[in-house]
């Protein structure tokens, strides 16, 4: 009789912090529909590992050493992201690329804010958070050492989808209605399917050539990309973009729940953690309209970018650009800004993974095994 | 000292924020830098192969 009950005493108040948490989760991906691909795995497998005496902590652990310690599993998931990017929009306005780079801003604001709470590693870590990018933001961690990767997993997923609730406010405080109401004429210019095919080859070529440390990411993300667009591998770009992407999410989720154990979790750290992520991601929502506020200043009328569009150049692709476009509707029901909010948003897609690459080339001397 | 959960404080270091604040120039130079390169390239190559695809189109 006691065997049936003496496991109940090794409940701690802790795991019962934790149960709540994967709860949340659980009900987030189900109720809300916020990433359920991954929310759902994390939160089932935070219940899981944080039983008394659990024995499932050995076997995700040894899924961790294989899939997530080696980053195998989020650079598989780009080849999955890359396939289901259409870069198109970008190809026929490429100045909108330089949206992306300014709304890299809240990354490097965030590693200075960090490190004054956690060392360098941990805060670069933290930082990639901003990006809204989840596989970026675990093989910076990874590659880093940081202790943190349960919380940066958990915020960097929880912002992504959050991006509906957090972007319009920002977005409206540092506007004007007269801004908002700007209208930017579409010109769709034609894009060979030479470029389609040339880009991801060429901007691997970049960024392995100025940020080394970037191309496995920029490498696996333009590798799914060019799957989509050689036009000889449409089955296979279908299976990367659903089956591939879907798998790896799973098995991505679950697997880092075993760092989501209560004695890791349950600490100020990650409330901590969660809420410089937070500042990441608003600096980098403020970093692409301020950029855009800026070039008007240089702009003719006519000319003007309206500069929600600023905004989507965070990696959350295409929930950001699709905000934006919303946004722009609401203030004008006339007003088209869904292409070039795109283009943005796509470019948020490069420029985060490269902003990772940066990160990972000024501390490099830190890398794990690097 | 310990916390609510039981865990040491932590040390926060104010001066670090501005230490660090070479890496946010740094980072957003280079950035640009690399997004700056990617878009003259990719100009290049849509002028290169729209006109291509132009006379192919014409033949």
């Amino acid at each position: 009789m006691e065997v049936l009950y003496e496991n109940l005493l090794n409940i701690s108040w802790q795991m019962v912090v934790m149960w709540i948490i994967g709860g949340v989760l659980i009900y987030l991906a189900i109720a809300k529909d916020m990433e359920p691909s991954l929310l759902l795995p994390i939160g089932f497998g935070t219940i899981l590992v944080n039983l008394p005496m659990t024995g499932a902590v050995e076997p995700l652990g040894q899924l961790f050493e294989a899939g997530i310690a080696t980053e195998l599993f989020p650079l598989i998931l780009f080849i999955g992201i890359g396939a289901m990017c259409d870069f198109s929009p970008l190809l026929s306005n490429p100045k909108l690329m330089l949206f992306g780079a300014a709304a890299q801003f809240g990354i490097f604001f965030t590693l200075c804010l960090a490190s004054v709470f956690f060392d360098i590693r941990d805060a670069a870590s933290i930082a990639i958070i901003g990006a809204a990018d989840g596989p970026t933001s675990i093989v910076v961690a990874i590659k880093l050492g940081s202790k943190y990767l349960g919380p940066i997993m958990v915020a960097a997923y929880s912002y992504m989808s959050l991006v509906p609730i957090i972007q319009p406010p920002v977005i409206k405080l540092l506007t004007t209605k007269k801004e908002r109401l700007i209208r930017m004429q579409y010109v769709e210019r034609k894009v060979s399917r030479k470029t389609r095919i040339l880009f991801p080859i060429i901007i691997t070529a970049i960024a392995g050539l100025i940020a080394p440390a970037s191309v496995a990411l920029v490498g696996f993300l333009m590798f799914g990309n060019l799957i989509r667009e050689c036009g000889v591998l449409n089955s296979l770009s279908e299976t990367a973009q659903k089956v591939l992407a879907n798998l790896v999410t799973i098995l991505l989720g679950i697997t880092i729940a075993v760092r989501m154990q209560a004695e890791d979790f349950v600490s100020y750290q990650t409330l901590l953690i969660i809420g410089l992520g937070l500042v990441a991601f608003i600096f980098d929502t403020a970093g692409g309209v301020l950029f855009a506020k800026f070039m008007n200043l240089f702009l003719k009328p006519g000319k003007k970018i309206n500069p929600m569009i600023g905004a989507a150049g965070i990696s959350a692709f295409p929930m950001s650009g699709r905000v934006i476009h919303k946004m722009a509707l609401k203030e004008d029901k006339e007003n088209f800004i869904l292409m070039q909010a795109m283009g943005v948003n796509a470019s948020g897609q490069i420029a985060s993974v490269i902003a990772g690459g940066l990160i990972l080339s000024f501390f490099s001397n830190l890398i794990v095994g690097g | 000292m310990l916390n609510f959960f039981g865990g040491a404080m932590l040390a926060v270091e104010p001066m670090n924020f501005v230490y660090n604040l070479r890496y946010m120039g740094l980072g957003m130079l280079g950035i640009f830098i690399v997004m700056g390169v990617i878009i003259g390239v990719t100009l290049l190559t849509n002028t290169i192969f729209s006109g291509r695809e132009k006379e192919e189109d014409d033949e």
